[in-house]
Protein backbone atom coordinates (compact mmCIF):
# COMPACT_ATOMS: atom_id res chain seq x y z
CA UNK A 1 0.00 0.00 0.00
CA UNK A 2 3.12 2.30 0.20
CA UNK A 3 3.50 1.77 -3.35
CA UNK A 4 -0.62 2.08 -4.08
CA UNK A 5 0.21 5.60 -5.89
CA UNK A 6 3.16 3.95 -8.06
CA UNK A 7 0.60 1.59 -10.34
CA UNK A 8 -2.99 1.37 -11.77
CA UNK A 9 -3.24 -2.14 -9.76
CA UNK A 10 -6.32 -3.56 -8.08
CA UNK A 11 -6.43 -2.10 -4.85
CA UNK A 12 -9.07 -3.35 -2.17
CA UNK A 13 -10.60 -1.10 0.19
CA UNK A 14 -13.62 -3.04 1.65
CA UNK A 15 -14.12 -1.06 4.87
CA UNK A 16 -13.40 2.58 3.07
CA UNK A 17 -17.23 2.39 2.98
CA UNK A 18 -17.74 2.64 6.88
CA UNK A 19 -15.64 5.80 7.02
CA UNK A 20 -17.33 8.81 8.70
CA UNK A 21 -16.56 11.87 7.00
CA UNK A 22 -17.48 15.55 7.70
CA UNK A 23 -19.92 16.54 4.66
CA UNK A 24 -18.63 20.27 4.17
CA UNK A 25 -14.91 20.12 4.68
CA UNK A 26 -12.21 17.33 4.23
CA UNK A 27 -10.15 16.40 6.84
CA UNK A 28 -6.52 17.49 7.22
CA UNK A 29 -4.28 14.73 9.40
CA UNK A 30 -4.60 14.40 12.59
CA UNK A 31 -7.83 15.83 12.24
CA UNK A 32 -11.04 14.35 13.85
CA UNK A 33 -14.68 14.21 13.27
CA UNK A 34 -16.72 17.04 15.79
CA UNK A 35 -19.67 15.55 17.47
CA UNK A 36 -22.09 18.36 16.03
CA UNK A 37 -20.69 18.40 12.68
CA UNK A 38 -22.70 17.12 9.75
CA UNK A 39 -21.20 14.11 8.08
CA UNK A 40 -22.20 11.43 5.93
CA UNK A 41 -23.94 9.60 9.31
CA UNK A 42 -26.06 12.46 8.84
CA UNK A 43 -26.67 12.49 5.44
CA UNK A 44 -28.21 8.95 5.83
CA UNK A 45 -30.18 9.30 8.63
CA UNK A 46 -31.82 12.11 7.38
CA UNK A 47 -32.91 9.91 4.51
CA UNK A 48 -33.98 7.19 6.99
CA UNK A 49 -36.30 9.80 8.74
CA UNK A 50 -37.36 11.16 5.26
CA UNK A 51 -38.18 7.52 4.43
CA UNK A 52 -39.82 6.30 7.51
CA UNK A 53 -41.85 9.53 6.95
CA UNK A 54 -42.51 8.69 3.06
CA UNK A 55 -44.15 5.43 4.09
CA UNK A 56 -45.55 6.19 7.66
CA UNK A 57 -47.05 9.91 7.15
CA UNK A 58 -47.28 10.54 3.81
CA UNK A 59 -48.15 7.24 2.81
CA UNK A 60 -50.88 7.00 5.32
CA UNK A 61 -52.59 10.09 4.02
CA UNK A 62 -55.65 9.13 2.43
CA UNK A 63 -56.52 7.57 5.64
CA UNK A 64 -57.95 4.91 3.25
CA UNK A 65 -60.50 2.96 4.33
CA UNK A 66 -59.39 0.83 1.55
CA UNK A 67 -55.85 0.92 1.72
CA UNK A 68 -53.66 1.71 -1.68
CA UNK A 69 -49.95 0.04 -2.12
CA UNK A 70 -47.67 2.53 -0.05
CA UNK A 71 -50.55 2.25 2.72
CA UNK A 72 -50.47 -1.41 2.64
CA UNK A 73 -47.36 -2.00 3.23
CA UNK A 74 -47.37 0.76 6.19
CA UNK A 75 -50.51 -1.08 7.80
CA UNK A 76 -48.72 -4.58 7.44
CA UNK A 77 -45.07 -2.60 9.30
CA UNK A 78 -47.73 -1.34 12.29
CA UNK A 79 -49.67 -5.01 12.21
CA UNK A 80 -46.58 -6.86 12.00
CA UNK A 81 -44.63 -5.19 15.01
CA UNK A 82 -48.11 -4.61 16.66
CA UNK A 83 -48.56 -7.92 16.71
CA UNK A 84 -45.07 -9.18 17.56
CA UNK A 85 -45.20 -7.08 21.09
CA UNK A 86 -48.36 -8.29 21.78
CA UNK A 87 -47.55 -11.54 20.98
CA UNK A 88 -44.30 -11.67 23.10
CA UNK A 89 -44.72 -8.92 25.45
CA UNK A 90 -47.77 -9.55 26.44
CA UNK A 91 -50.77 -6.92 26.35
CA UNK A 92 -49.12 -4.29 28.86
CA UNK A 93 -46.01 -4.36 26.40
CA UNK A 94 -48.33 -2.51 24.23
CA UNK A 95 -47.39 0.37 25.18
CA UNK A 96 -44.03 0.80 24.53
CA UNK A 97 -45.15 -0.06 20.81
CA UNK A 98 -44.46 3.28 19.48
CA UNK A 99 -40.88 2.70 21.09
CA UNK A 100 -40.32 -0.48 19.52
CA UNK A 101 -41.32 0.50 16.28
CA UNK A 102 -39.32 3.07 15.88
CA UNK A 103 -35.91 1.04 16.23
CA UNK A 104 -37.45 -1.49 13.94
CA UNK A 105 -38.08 1.47 11.03
CA UNK A 106 -34.95 3.03 11.98
CA UNK A 107 -32.82 -0.35 11.93
CA UNK A 108 -34.99 -1.53 8.78
CA UNK A 109 -34.53 1.70 6.94
CA UNK A 110 -30.96 2.15 7.80
CA UNK A 111 -30.14 -1.21 6.53
CA UNK A 112 -32.30 -0.82 3.21
CA UNK A 113 -30.62 2.55 2.73
CA UNK A 114 -27.03 1.38 2.74
CA UNK A 115 -27.75 -0.90 0.04
CA UNK A 116 -28.10 2.07 -2.23
CA UNK A 117 -25.12 2.10 -4.59
CA UNK A 118 -22.69 4.55 -2.89
CA UNK A 119 -24.92 4.66 0.27
CA UNK A 120 -23.48 4.45 3.99
CA UNK A 121 -24.64 1.87 6.16
CA UNK A 122 -25.12 3.35 9.66
CA UNK A 123 -26.41 0.27 11.40
CA UNK A 124 -23.26 -1.34 10.05
CA UNK A 125 -21.50 0.94 13.16
CA UNK A 126 -21.13 -0.61 16.55
CA UNK A 127 -21.52 2.78 18.19
CA UNK A 128 -24.91 2.95 16.73
CA UNK A 129 -26.39 -0.52 17.43
CA UNK A 130 -24.33 -0.14 21.18
CA UNK A 131 -26.28 2.74 21.75
CA UNK A 132 -29.60 0.95 19.97
CA UNK A 133 -28.87 -1.84 22.30
CA UNK A 134 -28.07 0.08 25.33
CA UNK A 135 -30.92 2.22 25.64
CA UNK A 136 -33.50 -1.27 25.06
CA UNK A 137 -31.09 -2.37 28.27
CA UNK A 138 -31.56 0.97 30.30
CA UNK A 139 -35.64 0.82 29.66
CA UNK A 140 -36.07 -2.96 29.62
CA UNK A 141 -33.57 -2.74 33.15
CA UNK A 142 -35.28 0.15 34.61
CA UNK A 143 -38.88 -0.89 33.59
CA UNK A 144 -38.40 -4.46 35.17
CA UNK A 145 -37.34 -2.62 38.41
CA UNK A 146 -40.29 -0.38 38.35
CA UNK A 147 -43.15 -2.55 37.83
CA UNK A 148 -41.42 -5.42 40.26
CA UNK A 149 -39.34 -3.66 42.50
CA UNK A 150 -36.77 -6.34 44.08
CA UNK A 151 -38.94 -9.42 42.80
CA UNK A 152 -37.48 -8.22 39.22
CA UNK A 153 -34.41 -10.17 40.39
CA UNK A 154 -36.58 -13.31 40.68
CA UNK A 155 -35.23 -13.57 36.97
CA UNK A 156 -31.77 -14.69 38.12
CA UNK A 157 -33.55 -16.85 40.83
CA UNK A 158 -34.76 -19.89 39.29
CA UNK A 159 -37.34 -20.86 41.27
CA UNK A 160 -38.17 -24.40 39.37
CA UNK A 161 -34.51 -25.47 39.44
CA UNK A 162 -33.16 -27.72 42.23
CA UNK A 163 -32.12 -25.40 45.35
CA UNK A 164 -28.68 -26.71 45.28
CA UNK A 165 -28.38 -25.20 41.69
CA UNK A 166 -29.61 -22.12 41.69
CA UNK A 167 -26.72 -20.04 42.55
CA UNK A 168 -24.85 -21.25 40.10
CA UNK A 169 -27.60 -20.55 37.53
CA UNK A 170 -28.18 -17.23 39.25
CA UNK A 171 -24.68 -16.13 37.75
CA UNK A 172 -25.24 -17.88 34.71
CA UNK A 173 -28.36 -15.95 34.17
CA UNK A 174 -27.15 -12.38 35.15
CA UNK A 175 -24.06 -12.83 32.88
CA UNK A 176 -26.41 -13.68 30.27
CA UNK A 177 -28.03 -10.67 31.36
CA UNK A 178 -25.09 -8.63 30.75
CA UNK A 179 -24.11 -9.85 27.60
CA UNK A 180 -27.57 -9.49 25.96
CA UNK A 181 -26.67 -5.66 25.02
CA UNK A 182 -23.10 -7.01 23.57
CA UNK A 183 -24.97 -9.71 21.39
CA UNK A 184 -27.87 -7.31 20.34
CA UNK A 185 -25.41 -4.85 18.87
CA UNK A 186 -22.60 -6.72 17.78
CA UNK A 187 -25.48 -8.93 15.38
CA UNK A 188 -26.57 -6.31 14.13
CA UNK A 189 -23.81 -4.40 13.33
CA UNK A 190 -21.22 -7.41 12.39
CA UNK A 191 -23.89 -8.47 10.23
CA UNK A 192 -24.70 -5.77 7.77
CA UNK A 193 -20.73 -4.82 7.96
CA UNK A 194 -19.42 -8.44 6.85
CA UNK A 195 -22.06 -8.32 4.22
CA UNK A 196 -21.16 -4.95 2.91
CA UNK A 197 -17.36 -5.69 3.24
CA UNK A 198 -17.40 -9.05 1.21
CA UNK A 199 -19.84 -7.28 -1.55
CA UNK A 200 -16.88 -4.56 -2.03
CA UNK A 201 -14.50 -7.09 -2.24
CA UNK A 202 -16.37 -9.16 -4.74
CA UNK A 203 -17.20 -5.62 -6.32
CA UNK A 204 -13.09 -5.34 -6.02
CA UNK A 205 -12.42 -7.87 -8.00
CA UNK A 206 -14.56 -7.32 -10.98
CA UNK A 207 -11.40 -4.73 -12.19
CA UNK A 208 -10.07 -8.36 -13.21
CA UNK A 209 -11.08 -9.32 -17.01
CA UNK A 210 -11.30 -12.98 -16.05
CA UNK A 211 -12.83 -13.34 -13.35
CA UNK A 212 -15.03 -10.41 -13.61
CA UNK A 213 -18.31 -12.55 -14.70
CA UNK A 214 -17.89 -14.30 -11.51
CA UNK A 215 -17.11 -11.06 -9.47
CA UNK A 216 -20.63 -9.40 -10.84
CA UNK A 217 -22.53 -12.60 -10.57
CA UNK A 218 -21.16 -12.72 -6.60
CA UNK A 219 -22.34 -9.52 -6.33
CA UNK A 220 -26.05 -10.05 -7.93
CA UNK A 221 -26.15 -12.66 -5.00
CA UNK A 222 -24.85 -11.19 -2.45
CA UNK A 223 -27.08 -8.04 -3.06
CA UNK A 224 -30.10 -10.15 -3.11
CA UNK A 225 -28.64 -12.39 0.29
CA UNK A 226 -27.67 -8.42 2.12
CA UNK A 227 -31.70 -7.64 1.39
CA UNK A 228 -32.72 -10.62 2.78
CA UNK A 229 -30.35 -9.99 5.91
CA UNK A 230 -31.66 -6.25 6.05
CA UNK A 231 -34.95 -7.53 7.08
CA UNK A 232 -33.81 -10.25 8.91
CA UNK A 233 -31.82 -8.38 11.33
CA UNK A 234 -34.30 -5.70 11.40
CA UNK A 235 -36.75 -8.14 12.37
CA UNK A 236 -34.20 -10.08 14.52
CA UNK A 237 -33.33 -7.03 16.56
CA UNK A 238 -37.10 -6.04 17.05
CA UNK A 239 -38.50 -9.68 18.51
CA UNK A 240 -35.30 -9.63 20.69
CA UNK A 241 -36.38 -6.34 22.13
CA UNK A 242 -39.40 -7.35 22.58
CA UNK A 243 -38.32 -10.81 24.37
CA UNK A 244 -36.22 -8.71 26.67
CA UNK A 245 -39.20 -6.27 27.71
CA UNK A 246 -41.16 -9.75 28.33
CA UNK A 247 -38.60 -10.07 31.02
CA UNK A 248 -39.07 -6.93 32.48
CA UNK A 249 -42.98 -7.68 32.69
CA UNK A 250 -43.35 -10.98 33.63
CA UNK A 251 -39.97 -11.54 35.31
CA UNK A 252 -41.25 -14.96 36.66
CA UNK A 253 -40.73 -17.47 34.30
CA UNK B 1 -6.79 -5.82 4.13
CA UNK B 2 -5.74 -7.20 1.13
CA UNK B 3 -3.50 -5.17 -1.51
CA UNK B 4 -3.02 -6.57 -5.06
CA UNK B 5 -0.46 -3.89 -6.76
CA UNK B 6 0.03 -5.04 -10.00
CA UNK B 7 3.71 -3.25 -11.23
CA UNK B 8 5.16 -3.16 -14.71
CA UNK B 9 8.39 -4.51 -13.08
CA UNK B 10 10.25 -7.67 -14.28
CA UNK B 11 10.39 -10.58 -13.14
CA UNK B 12 7.07 -11.98 -12.20
CA UNK B 13 6.74 -11.90 -8.14
CA UNK B 14 4.64 -12.81 -5.36
CA UNK B 15 5.63 -11.01 -2.25
CA UNK B 16 3.98 -12.18 1.19
CA UNK B 17 6.39 -10.82 3.34
CA UNK B 18 5.51 -7.47 2.53
CA UNK B 19 7.29 -4.63 4.91
CA UNK B 20 3.79 -3.93 5.78
CA UNK B 21 2.10 -6.52 7.82
CA UNK B 22 -1.23 -8.04 6.55
CA UNK B 23 -0.53 -7.00 2.58
CA UNK B 24 -0.12 -9.35 -0.52
CA UNK B 25 1.94 -7.74 -3.22
CA UNK B 26 1.98 -9.24 -6.97
CA UNK B 27 4.51 -8.08 -8.85
CA UNK B 28 4.64 -7.94 -12.82
CA UNK B 29 7.58 -7.66 -15.57
CA UNK B 30 7.71 -4.24 -16.90
CA UNK B 31 6.01 -3.01 -20.37
CA UNK B 32 4.61 -6.58 -19.98
CA UNK B 33 1.38 -6.35 -22.50
CA UNK B 34 -1.92 -6.94 -20.44
CA UNK B 35 -2.40 -11.19 -21.15
CA UNK B 36 0.70 -11.40 -19.07
CA UNK B 37 -0.39 -9.47 -16.50
CA UNK B 38 -3.40 -11.25 -16.47
CA UNK B 39 -0.94 -14.58 -16.88
CA UNK B 40 0.63 -13.41 -13.70
CA UNK B 41 -1.97 -12.57 -11.51
CA UNK B 42 -3.59 -16.05 -12.38
CA UNK B 43 -0.60 -17.59 -11.77
CA UNK B 44 -0.10 -16.03 -8.56
CA UNK B 45 -3.64 -15.83 -7.10
CA UNK B 46 -3.79 -19.39 -6.21
CA UNK B 47 -0.70 -19.01 -3.69
CA UNK B 48 -2.02 -15.68 -2.46
CA UNK B 49 -2.59 -16.17 1.66
CA UNK B 50 -4.78 -14.06 3.38
CA UNK B 51 -3.11 -13.01 6.54
CA UNK B 52 -5.36 -12.41 8.87
CA UNK B 53 -3.99 -10.07 11.49
CA UNK B 54 -5.12 -6.61 11.33
CA UNK B 55 -3.37 -4.64 9.84
CA UNK B 56 -2.80 -0.95 10.71
CA UNK B 57 -3.84 0.13 7.50
CA UNK B 58 -3.07 3.74 5.89
CA UNK B 59 -5.43 7.11 5.88
CA UNK B 60 -7.07 6.11 3.16
CA UNK B 61 -8.43 2.83 4.15
CA UNK B 62 -8.56 4.11 7.92
CA UNK B 63 -8.58 0.58 9.86
CA UNK B 64 -11.51 -0.81 10.63
CA UNK B 65 -13.69 2.40 10.86
CA UNK B 66 -16.01 1.00 13.39
CA UNK B 67 -13.73 1.09 16.46
CA UNK B 68 -12.41 4.45 15.22
CA UNK B 69 -13.48 6.32 18.63
CA UNK B 70 -13.04 10.04 17.11
CA UNK B 71 -16.77 9.32 15.40
CA UNK B 72 -18.35 8.05 18.17
CA UNK B 73 -19.54 11.86 19.26
CA UNK B 74 -21.01 12.60 16.01
CA UNK B 75 -22.46 9.13 15.08
CA UNK B 76 -24.36 8.91 18.28
CA UNK B 77 -25.01 12.45 18.75
CA UNK B 78 -26.93 12.59 15.19
CA UNK B 79 -28.28 8.78 16.12
CA UNK B 80 -30.19 10.44 19.61
CA UNK B 81 -31.46 12.99 17.21
CA UNK B 82 -32.94 10.76 14.55
CA UNK B 83 -34.44 8.23 16.84
CA UNK B 84 -36.01 11.23 18.65
CA UNK B 85 -37.21 12.82 15.80
CA UNK B 86 -38.55 9.20 14.45
CA UNK B 87 -40.41 8.35 17.65
CA UNK B 88 -42.17 11.45 17.74
CA UNK B 89 -43.19 11.59 13.96
CA UNK B 90 -44.39 7.96 14.85
CA UNK B 91 -45.59 8.58 18.00
CA UNK B 92 -47.25 11.43 17.46
CA UNK B 93 -48.89 11.55 13.59
CA UNK B 94 -47.81 7.92 11.73
CA UNK B 95 -49.45 5.56 14.34
CA UNK B 96 -52.27 7.29 16.02
CA UNK B 97 -53.39 7.19 11.98
CA UNK B 98 -52.46 3.47 11.31
CA UNK B 99 -54.36 2.72 14.26
CA UNK B 100 -57.40 4.60 13.60
CA UNK B 101 -57.12 3.55 10.23
CA UNK B 102 -57.51 -0.27 11.54
CA UNK B 103 -59.62 0.76 13.89
CA UNK B 104 -61.92 2.06 11.38
CA UNK B 105 -62.12 -0.71 9.00
CA UNK B 106 -62.27 -3.06 11.79
CA UNK B 107 -65.56 -0.97 12.74
CA UNK B 108 -66.46 -0.69 9.09
CA UNK B 109 -66.30 -4.48 8.85
CA UNK B 110 -68.13 -5.12 11.66
CA UNK B 111 -70.97 -2.90 10.79
CA UNK B 112 -71.39 -4.61 7.56
CA UNK B 113 -71.47 -8.11 9.10
CA UNK B 114 -74.12 -6.16 11.46
CA UNK B 115 -76.48 -5.04 8.80
CA UNK B 116 -75.74 -8.21 6.32
CA UNK B 117 -77.33 -10.30 9.44
CA UNK B 118 -80.34 -7.56 9.87
CA UNK B 119 -80.76 -7.77 6.60
CA UNK B 120 -81.05 -11.76 6.62
CA UNK B 121 -83.28 -11.52 9.25
CA UNK B 122 -85.27 -8.94 7.25
CA UNK B 123 -85.34 -11.38 4.60
CA UNK B 124 -86.42 -14.51 6.80
CA UNK B 125 -89.22 -12.32 8.59
CA UNK B 126 -90.73 -11.37 4.86
CA UNK B 127 -90.21 -15.14 3.74
CA UNK B 128 -92.15 -16.12 6.84
CA UNK B 129 -95.29 -12.91 5.89
CA UNK B 130 -95.08 -14.15 2.68
CA UNK B 131 -95.68 -17.64 3.72
CA UNK B 132 -98.43 -17.15 6.21
CA UNK B 133 -99.86 -14.69 3.56
CA UNK B 134 -100.00 -17.22 1.02
CA UNK B 135 -101.32 -19.56 3.52
CA UNK B 136 -104.23 -17.87 4.55
CA UNK B 137 -104.68 -16.66 0.86
CA UNK B 138 -104.99 -20.18 0.06
CA UNK B 139 -107.27 -21.22 2.93
CA UNK B 140 -109.82 -18.31 2.22
CA UNK B 141 -109.45 -19.45 -1.72
CA UNK B 142 -110.68 -23.02 -0.47
CA UNK B 143 -113.71 -21.47 1.56
CA UNK B 144 -115.08 -19.28 -0.72
CA UNK B 145 -114.77 -22.07 -3.21
CA UNK B 146 -116.47 -24.42 -1.17
CA UNK B 147 -119.43 -21.66 -0.72
CA UNK B 148 -119.63 -21.40 -4.12
CA UNK B 149 -119.70 -25.00 -4.32
CA UNK B 150 -122.57 -25.10 -1.79
CA UNK B 151 -124.90 -22.27 -3.64
CA UNK B 152 -124.57 -23.78 -6.64
CA UNK B 153 -125.29 -26.97 -5.48
CA UNK B 154 -128.36 -25.79 -3.89
CA UNK B 155 -128.90 -23.38 -7.13
CA UNK B 156 -128.82 -27.03 -8.89
CA UNK B 157 -131.22 -29.03 -6.42
CA UNK B 158 -133.75 -26.02 -6.71
CA UNK B 159 -133.67 -25.93 -10.21
CA UNK B 160 -133.68 -29.62 -10.57
CA UNK B 161 -136.36 -29.72 -8.09
CA UNK B 162 -138.42 -27.33 -10.35
CA UNK B 163 -137.80 -29.41 -13.60
CA UNK B 164 -139.17 -32.77 -11.51
CA UNK B 165 -141.95 -30.67 -10.29
CA UNK B 166 -142.69 -29.35 -14.10
CA UNK B 167 -141.98 -32.41 -15.91
CA UNK B 168 -144.39 -34.08 -13.37
CA UNK B 169 -147.14 -31.67 -13.91
CA UNK B 170 -146.48 -32.06 -17.49
CA UNK B 171 -146.84 -35.97 -17.15
CA UNK B 172 -149.93 -35.76 -15.29
CA UNK B 173 -151.33 -33.24 -17.96
CA UNK B 174 -150.17 -35.81 -20.44
CA UNK B 175 -151.48 -38.82 -18.87
CA UNK B 176 -155.29 -36.71 -18.24
CA UNK B 177 -155.41 -35.94 -21.61
CA UNK B 178 -154.45 -39.36 -23.27
CA UNK B 179 -156.77 -40.53 -20.90
CA UNK B 180 -159.65 -37.97 -22.10
CA UNK B 181 -158.23 -38.94 -25.44
CA UNK B 182 -158.61 -42.94 -24.96
CA UNK B 183 -162.48 -41.95 -23.35
CA UNK B 184 -163.30 -39.91 -26.36
CA UNK B 185 -162.39 -42.33 -28.64
CA UNK B 186 -164.00 -44.44 -26.71
CA UNK B 187 -166.89 -43.01 -26.67
CA UNK B 188 -166.71 -42.19 -30.72
CA UNK B 189 -166.06 -46.45 -31.11
CA UNK B 190 -169.33 -46.84 -28.94
CA UNK B 191 -171.40 -44.41 -31.13
CA UNK B 192 -169.85 -45.63 -34.71
CA UNK B 193 -171.04 -49.05 -33.24
CA UNK B 194 -174.63 -48.24 -32.24
CA UNK B 195 -175.23 -46.21 -35.31
CA UNK B 196 -173.68 -49.13 -37.51
CA UNK B 197 -175.87 -51.60 -35.30
CA UNK B 198 -178.67 -49.38 -36.09
CA UNK B 199 -178.21 -49.34 -39.90
CA UNK B 200 -177.60 -53.07 -39.87
CA UNK B 201 -180.90 -53.59 -38.00
CA UNK B 202 -182.73 -51.41 -39.95
CA UNK B 203 -180.92 -52.91 -43.27
CA UNK B 204 -182.56 -56.12 -41.91
CA UNK B 205 -185.75 -54.70 -41.66
CA UNK B 206 -186.33 -54.26 -37.79
CA UNK B 207 -186.98 -51.32 -35.97
CA UNK B 208 -183.59 -50.64 -34.15
CA UNK B 209 -184.87 -49.98 -30.32
CA UNK B 210 -181.72 -47.01 -29.44
CA UNK B 211 -181.93 -49.01 -26.01
CA UNK B 212 -181.68 -52.61 -26.63
CA UNK B 213 -178.86 -51.36 -29.43
CA UNK B 214 -177.06 -49.70 -26.79
CA UNK B 215 -177.06 -52.65 -24.33
CA UNK B 216 -175.73 -55.06 -27.15
CA UNK B 217 -172.74 -52.63 -28.51
CA UNK B 218 -171.84 -52.04 -24.63
CA UNK B 219 -172.04 -55.70 -23.80
CA UNK B 220 -169.56 -56.81 -27.11
CA UNK B 221 -167.11 -53.58 -26.15
CA UNK B 222 -167.15 -54.98 -22.56
CA UNK B 223 -166.28 -58.84 -23.87
CA UNK B 224 -163.65 -57.02 -26.26
CA UNK B 225 -161.76 -55.09 -23.72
Amino acid sequence: MATEGEATGLVFHPMDQFIVTPLFRTLGPGETVNWYEPTNVTLWMAFIVLAIIALMVWGTGGRGLIPNRVQSIAEMAYGMVHKMVDDVAGHEGVKFFPYIMTLFLFVLFANLLGLVPLGFTVTSHIAVTAVLALAVFVTVTGVGFARNGASFLKLFWISSAPLALRPVLAIIELISYFVRPVSHSIRLAGNLMAGHAVMKVFAGFAAVLWIAPVSILGVVAMYGFEILVAFIQAYVFTILTCVYLKDALHPHH
Amino acid sequence: MITLLQQTTAPVAVETTSPEAGAVTITVPPGSSPPSVEAAIEGALPTVTMPMTTAPAPESAGGIPQIDFTTFGNQIFWLILTIVASWWVLSRVALPRIGGVLADRQNAISGDLGAAEEFKRKARDAESAYEKALAAARSEAQGIAAEQKAGVQAEIDAAIAHADAEIAARAAESERRIGEIRESSLDDARSVAREVTAELVRAFGGQPDEASVTAAVDRRLQAAS
